[in-house]
């Protein structure tokens, strides 16, 4: 177990590509942490600067108290699942846990003790004679988790290990990899594109975009009070309404959201802060262009013709709403949901009347 | 897999013709040439022949010459197929973690394969000659007189030399392919796993390296045995005298210097045989215990 302090590192590659800019994070003992952005934001190679499979430019990445720049990846402690596996296809499922205890020199007995625990946790029993080849996706997972959990490292690092799996199978590993977390009380960090897995895995989420971060905090964080226009886009779905106040919406939208902070250019307004209204009533006259019918809720796409050039908005309503396609309705919005941004895309900082739910479990002190 | 089906049943073997044509013209006419020859005993001068069974087949066998030259064959082509293979590895090791101007490198180790046979061995000739031959020279510098086509341990180092720098190129390619089709995260995996990068080599790279591998073997194999007659060819200049030679060397000698045909088609119907069983051996045998994913 360890925290990995991360200062100001950079990557930059031989043909004058800067991966990764000045990125600075402290991952706290026992976090689990999630690093999203698109793809080409850099979070792979950041974790690969933590594994050690890339060279890191400048700056220092520590794990507990060692500074590991200089220092082989399989002596850093720590633990890597790949995208694809990885699995060494002409091992077994016993050997392909065992080659980095044996390799660390560990006694037979001990080895033969981890594998049999690990594989009782990830019901691995019936297999470690078997090939890789012979397993499914799901089952190869679980050996490269095996793989790094037998070595009892004190970071475990994942490069979007559900990316290859079928929806359902990686609804499935999301909790079990949570599950996992909570047993082994392990540093975690994670590498995805994905921001439902960020939101729903993570402690706390870094969220980078072109090689910077943009944000670091739990999710509900980035969800209430995103820093940029950027994370207010990229996290939520759907998506957060943003809308220049150029715009006509945008001047209307405001009207309604009550005080506007002074450098505000762009009104940013999360679905459920968006109020459906029966037509007729007071707010902004608009119709449901499509409704999107996910069962326990569904997503209106508000048309508003007077909107000027920006006219679309999404709201969710209850799954049991009267709206269908094609309805007038009028909206307002939840002046206590409202975010502003400001002409860099940075949002403004407002008294915060979202006040994020307060977490049941206090973070693991530093 | 999805089979093409053709309107009338005759037309996919009129496209095999030209093919097939080829293989029967080129070999199975000649092979049975050899077979129905191996058993007659030829006129050298072309009076006719005479049915002997199977005596060329027991003269070849039991002559003490061919013996010889069966088990020199033998400690040929096990160099030529070790050495050709573990240094075109070593290449094609290095070859692969080198990032920048590695075209230019790979490229420069291919080049070798463009050169045939014959000339390899003149160059091969230019190398261990008398009096202007760097190999010569160097030998000479350690006290030693190098002296081929003269010395039959000399001669015989010669060749194993040029038939190894010959084949390298290809097994440097073919090696090459392999490494980079092995995946970059299961290489990576290793390195988390394993810091001795030479060790990683054998538990790892080498494993799966071995359907190449196991395919470079029977190429070099046959190789040394039938394709480095060029070489062998040019460096004696035609005159083996009392050097070592291989059996397909044997073969033409006995045949077209000896005059002996039958004895010749006897040995090289050996030969084939020998190749049949290394492809069966290929087939059957080895490629069951080679990973392949």
């Amino acid at each position: 177990m360890a925290q990995v302090n991360i200062q100001s590192v950079n990557k930059v590659y031989a043909n004058g590509f800067a991966a990764v800019k000045d990125v600075e994070v402290q991952i706290r003992d026992g976090e689990f942490v999630v690093l999203v952005g698109p793809s080409g934001c850099g979070k792979s190679t950041l974790l690969r600067m933590i594994a050690g499979l890339e060279d890191i430019s400048s700056g220092e990445v520590a794990i507990g108290d060692r500074v590991v720049n200089d220092i082989d990846p399989a002596k850093r402690d720590i633990a890597m699942v790949f995208q694809n596996y990885a699995l060494y296809p002409h091992m077994t499922v016993f050997d392909n846990m065992a080659y980095g205890l044996k390799n660390k020199g560990m006694k037979k007995g001990e080895i033969h003790t981890r594998i049999t625990e690990a594989a009782r946790m990830l019901q691995l029993d019936d297999h470690l004679t078997r090939k890789p080849r012979q397993l499914s996706g799901g089952q190869r997972q679980r050996v490269a988790m095996g793989r790094a959990i037998v070595r009892e490292p004190k970071v475990f690092l994942f490069d979007e290990p559900l990316s290859n799996l079928d929806a359902k199978l990686r609804a499935h590993m999301r909790s079990e990899l949570k599950e996992l977390h909570r047993r082994l009380n392990a540093t975690f960090v994670f590498v995805t594109h994905d921001q439902v897995e960020a939101m729903s895995l993570a402690d706390r989420i870094v969220i980078l975009n072109a090689g910077r971060i943009e944000q670091v905090g739990t999710p509900m964080e980035l969800y209430h009070q995103p820093a940029s226009l950027f994370v207010a886009e990229f996290i939520g779905s759907p998506a957060m309404n943003t809308v220049p106040l150029g715009t006509r919406l945008g001047g209307m939208l405001a009207n309604t959201a009550g005080t506007l902070p002074a450098p505000a250019m762009t009104i940013g307004l999360r679905p459920e802060a968006i109020l459906a209204g029966p037509a007729g009533g007071p707010g902004i006259k608009g119709h449901v262009a499509m409704a999107e019918a996910l069962g326990a809720e569904t997503v209106l796409h508000i048309e508003v013709p007077q909107g000027g050039t920006d006219t679309r908005l999404t709201t969710r309503v209850s799954g049991e709403t009267r709206f269908t396609e094609g309805d007038e309705l009028a909206i307002t919005v939840d002046p206590s949901r409202v975010c502003w941004f400001d002409h860099e895309g940075r949002r403004i900082a407002t008294e915060p009347a979202t006040q994020p739910a307060p977490r049941k479990e206090p973070l693991p002190a530093e | 897999m999805k089979r093409a089906q053709f309107s009338r049943p005759l037309f996919p073997y009129l496209l095999l013709v030209p093919q097939l044509s080829i293989i029967a013209v080129f070999f199975y006419w000649p092979a049975a040439e050899a077979i129905r020859g191996s058993f007659f005993l030829e006129d050298p001068f072309g009076f006719g022949s005479t049915f002997v069974g199977f005596d060329n087949y027991y003269d070849a066998v039991t002559g003490s010459e061919y013996l010889n030259t069966a088990r020199f064959t033998l400690v040929f082509t096990a160099l030529v197929a070790f050495f050709s293979l573990a240094l075109a590895l070593l290449l094609a090791v290095k070859a692969d973690i080198v990032l920048r101007g590695a075209k230019t490198y790979r490229t420069l180790l291919m080049w070798v394969y463009a050169i045939a046979p014959p000339v390899a061995g003149l160059i091969g000739i230019l190398l261990f000659d008398q009096s202007i031959g760097p190999i010569t020279d160097l030998a000479g510098l350690f006290g030693y007189e190098l002296k081929l086509g003269v010395n039959y341990w000399d001669t015989a180092f010669a060749m194993v030399l040029v038939s190894v720098w010959k084949q390298i190129p290809i097994n440097f390619i073919f090696f090459l392919a392999g490494l980079q089709s092995i995946p970059r995260p299961v290489r990576e995996a290793a390195m988390i796993d394993n810091p001795s990068g030479l060790s990683r080599f054998f538990t790892i790279t080498f494993p799966l390296l071995a359907p190449t591998g196991f395919f470079l073997l029977i190429i070099n194999i046959t190789y040394a045995l039938f394709d480095t007659f060029g070489i062998l060819d040019i460096l004696f200049k035609g005159e083996p005298a009392n050097n070592p030679i291989t059996l397909v060397y044997k073969v033409f000698l006995d045949g077209f210097r000896g005059n002996d045909l039958g004895g010749s088609s006897a040995q090289s119907v050996i030969l084939m045989v020998l190749v049949l069983v290394l492809t069966v051996f290929q087939f059957r045998f080895m490629e069951r215990r080679v990973h392949y994913n």
